[in-house]
């Protein structure tokens, strides 16, 4: 079964985007919203965790949650791709489930 | 495709409660079908018509009720979460002898099987939290 995984808090306040790391199966996809967009930053201490990730996840981050927060989507990573809520619909419908690491 | 929706987090409080509008705008958009919001935990306080934000500010409780009356939604207020909040319509008022009740148009309170009957009919139940 393929989940679409949602994490909205920052990876520097709360631990919920390593317990989705950690139990995401291969073919599954993260989709970073809210704060959760902080880890799809280039220069973090987080990026070499993502880049890892990529290689078994696909990664997306919500764009208009960037934007709400001043960061241009040259600063992503680059593995991660960048959605509108359009593309969130799409991708809850694409994948088999959606759950929210709330 | 049919979605369910999960409000957890009330409005002005958290972004969830701005996020699960702007998703289930989106899903309508694209023709998807929104079998039902329910409105749990501190998502009840979306429910109450004495809102009033400033006017250059967003009405989240106004938006819900007239994306409600434009594709005839179904929003759902969990009524054990909207009594200790106070979140009340006409039957709860007199139920519980209060002398008003605040239930925004387009909202109903009901129990939690309305969730539960939610995440089984719809093919996507998507939550939306702190």
């Amino acid at each position: 079964m393929s989940i679409l995984h949602t994490v909205n808090k920052s990876p520097f306040e709360k631990s919920s985007l390593d317990s989705c790391l950690s139990m995401a199966k291969e073919g599954s996809a993260l989709l970073l919203i809210e704060d959760g967009i902080f880890a799809a930053l280039k220069g973090t201490a987080k990026e070499s965790q993502m880049k890892d990730a990529s290689q078994k996840l696909k990664l997306y981050v919500l764009g208009p949650d960037l934007k709400a927060r001043g960061m241009a989507e040259e600063r992503v990573i680059e593995g991660v791709e960048v959605v509108d809520y359009a593309g969130f619909v799409d991708l809850a419908a694409a994948y088999d489930k959606v759950s929210a690491w709330v | 495709m049919k979605f369910a929706i999960q409000v957890n987090e009330g409005p002005y409080q958290h972004q969830a409660a701005d996020s699960a509008y702007q998703f289930t705008k989106a899903a309508l958009e694209k023709g998807h079908e929104i079998f039902r919001v329910f409105f749990y935990h501190d998502g009840v306080n979306n429910a109450t018509k004495l809102t009033t934000p400033p006017q250059d500010d967003r009405n989240i409780v106004n938006r819900w009720s007239e994306l409600a009356e434009q594709h005839n939604l179904d929003l759902v207020v969990c009524v054990a979460a909207a009594q200790r909040r106070g979140i009340v319509d006409e039957g709860e008022a007199k139920r519980n002898g209060k002398d008003a009740e605040n239930i925004a148009p387009g909202f109903r309170i009901s129990g939690l099987g309305q969730l539960v009957e939610a995440g089984i009919q719809a093919d996507r139940l998507v939550v939306f939290g702190d």
